[in-house]
């Protein structure tokens, strides 16, 4: 009986000693992004990183593979996720998906009347003559985006939402995923309503969560097909 | 039978349980991770020479340089950027087109051996046939029927852009005669067996001095892995024959062997491109095989009794406000994870106090560590390694040079400060 009082006492003491090590968990393990992209409780420290907390498991799991493989250039993800092999990537974008949305600061843009109602149409009806959906189609009425693909929209600074509509015009953000998905649909937007539509987008409070599996309609499911065919294990 | 017999009974059976569940679920991550269907080393059907070959093709990387990235593995299209103008790797499956399935055995020996194609043109020597040049025939052959093995897949790729004049092939002439001896690695009978295998793995198919090694305005390897700086990456791949950079005089074999197969010990991670070799290539060695290149590696260090002490003195921290300035930027951004006394958290953040690729006389590692950040390999051994974030979007070049300055000068550490200047060079980074 001592020998077992000890052992648990050694056992204690080893653990207690150990205290100064890192926790053994991703949190600790994803400080390489969380510099940019913020804690939960912590505002964002450049208006350029987009949140990726809250985001849908799927759309991270797609964008670290992107960046690391070379098909959504952005030079510091790509080095930074160089040696990571798809299983760690995923626990990233679990863990991440799991995160309560970080505090956002809803910008200040001034909108003229016209500028809103173009915004709203955009973003709500879409433009059916010239084939463009409402972005809230396929993000989701709430815009927080679907599971497990499509990203949520709120919660995001203008800089950067102006930024990747001028990538996807520019022959696709994402190559090899520009069939007839976000690249089409900027490629038939006016700067007027880009710009309308990022302003909107980056003034408004964040909330919700994104919609669950299986409510992106199958037209549209069909001609996104290039980003919703990665298997997620649960 | 008392309670305390029970509870450890109950307690060996879930050890058991964890015992087991734990093997299971690293095999799962195995699986995924190393073993998928994907990977092109664990096809089903393979004869042994082709099996071998398999080996052999992951020791010598081939797959590493013949990948685009995200691209069709072995399908080349990856681009070398270098002081010569851009190489772009070719298509090796066994497409008759565009990659080598029209090539016969005598054909890959001749490139591996020679560094000629089949058509008698020299081949640049981007493709390190310097140093494959001392692979065996056998070696050579089975690596070759693995290739036959692959899949063909149809891909031509875009043509080298070499700059005037090295765009003119006769000059590799002159360039061979200066730089180029073929010949097969031949044993050296005052050494044991093991060494001899370390050395045709370090020498040959590893192609360690590809990187380890300063290049001539040529680009000629002179100094045997004695280090330099890697053409067209801007990261500098330390002395393996210095004590004072990566030379492993005062490791254990055990130590060395870590390094290679897991990608970080207590004192040393491997970071930048050596990270991903240790990822595709080094992790997949046979335990004897990775054993045997310690114990070349270790015997071709100097010693720190090679040398008189070392006598500069640190810089003192106090004595310079560049330093003071380092320090406390310092304990803002690094001391939560390096420690206040710069000790690391052993194989889980390296230590830099007493780290040589700290203070060896190049500070670039350093510097692009900071700037840019990253994670050590993935490795079985290191399956979810912690990352050091990247802080080129959150710190001045000035302030950078002033940390790294501090973090060479303290706890013990020795070495030249640096300027803003070496940063600025070291932002000029190759882009693939």
């Amino acid at each position: 009986m001592i020998q077992f009082i000890l052992t648990v006492f050694f056992l204690i003491a080893t653990t207690a000693n150990a205290a100064s090590d890192p926790p053994d968990d991703m949190a600790e393990r994803v400080k390489s992004c969380t510099i940019c992209h913020g804690e939960s409780d912590r505002a964002e420290q450049h208006v350029y990183y987009p949140r990726i907390g809250g985001k849908p498991v799927g759309y991270l799991y797609n964008q670290l593979r992107n960046f690391r493989d070379g098909r959504r250039h952005y030079q510091p993800m790509a080095i930074l996720l160089e040696n990571m092999p798809d299983d760690y990537l995923m626990d990233i974008a679990r863990y991440f998906s799991t995160q309560s949305l970080p505090k956002y600061q809803p910008e200040r843009h001034s909108l003229q009347p016209d500028e809103r109602e173009l915004a709203e149409m955009m973003i709500f009806s879409g433009d059916s003559d010239r084939d463009i959906p409402a972005c809230s189609d396929c993000h989701g009425r709430a815009l927080m985006g679907k599971s497990p693909f499509i990203p949520g929209l709120l919660g995001l600074p203008r800089a950067y939402l102006s930024a990747q509509f001028g990538s996807w015009r520019n022959g696709g953000l994402v190559r090899g995923q520009v069939s007839d998905c976000m690249s089409k649909i900027a490629e038939k937007l006016t700067d007027r309503e880009i710009i309308a539509i990022a302003k909107w987008l980056s003034i408004q409070e964040v909330s919700g969560n994104p919609e669950p599996a299986g409510s992106l309609s199958p037209a549209l499911a069909q001609r996104c097909s290039s980003i919703v065919e990665v298997e997620i294990s649960s | 039978m008392n309670d305390f017999t029970a509870l450890t009974g109950r307690l060996e059976e879930l050890a058991a349980h964890l015992v087991a569940g734990a093997a299971l679920l690293f095999l799962a991550t195995d699986a995924a991770a190393y073993g998928n269907s994907d990977d092109p080393f664990y096809r089903a059907g393979l004869d042994s020479q082709q099996q071998r070959g398999a080996y052999l093709t992951r020791a010598g990387n081939c797959m590493g340089c013949h990948t685009a990235r995200g691209g069709q593995p072995f399908a080349g299209g990856r681009r070398l950027t270098t002081a010569f103008g851009v190489f772009v790797t070719p298509n090796i499956t066994p497409d008759e087109e565009t990659g080598i399935g029209n090539w016969t055995e005598a054909d890959f020996w001749h490139a591996l051996h020679e560094g000629k194609s089949p058509d008698g043109q020299l081949l640049y020597p981007a493709f390190p046939y310097t140093e494959y040049t001392k692979v065996t025939r056998q070696d050579a052959n089975a690596i070759f029927a693995y290739l036959q093995s692959l899949p063909a897949i149809r891909q031509t790729n875009p043509p080298h852009a070499i700059r005037f004049p090295y765009n003119f092939r006769p000059l590799l002439h002159i360039w061979r005669a200066l730089h180029f001896t073929p010949g097969e690695y031949v044993p050296d009978s005052s050494k044991t067996t093991q060494w001899n295998r370390g050395a045709y793995l370090v020498q040959g198919l590893g192609h360690c001095n590809a990187c380890h090694t300063n290049r001539s305005l040529l680009g000629g390897a002179d100094n045997e892995l004695a280090g330099g700086q890697i053409m067209g990456m801007n990261w500098y791949a330390p002395s393996l024959t210095s004590h004072l950079e990566a030379g492993s005089s005062d490791w254990t074999i055990d130590e060395i062997v870590a390094l290679l197969s897991i990608g970080i010990t207590d004192r040393a991670v491997a970071s930048g491109p050596m990270a991903t070799i240790i990822r595709q290539s080094l992790q997949h060695l046979s335990e004897e095989d990775l054993r045997a290149m310690a114990v070349y590696l270790q015997s071709i260090s100097d010693s720190k009794s090679d040398y008189a002490a070392a006598s500069a003195a640190p810089a003192p921290i106090s004595a310079y406000s560049s330093l003071v300035h380092g320090e406390q930027l310092y304990q803002t951004y690094c001391q939560d994870c390096h420690g206040v006394s710069g000790k690391g958290v052993p194989g889980v953040y390296p230590p830099l106090a007493g780290n040589r690729s700290v203070v060896m006389a190049s500070p670039l590692n350093t510097i692009r560590s900071i700037l840019e950040g990253g994670y050590p390999a993935t490795t079985k051994g290191n399956p979810r390694p912690y990352g050091m974030p990247p802080f080129q979007q959150i710190l001045h070049d000035y302030e950078i040079a002033n940390l790294v300055s501090y973090i060479r000068n303290a706890w013990g550490n020795s070495a030249d400060r640096v300027t803003v200047y070496d940063v600025e060079q070291s932002r000029r980074i190759g882009v693939e």
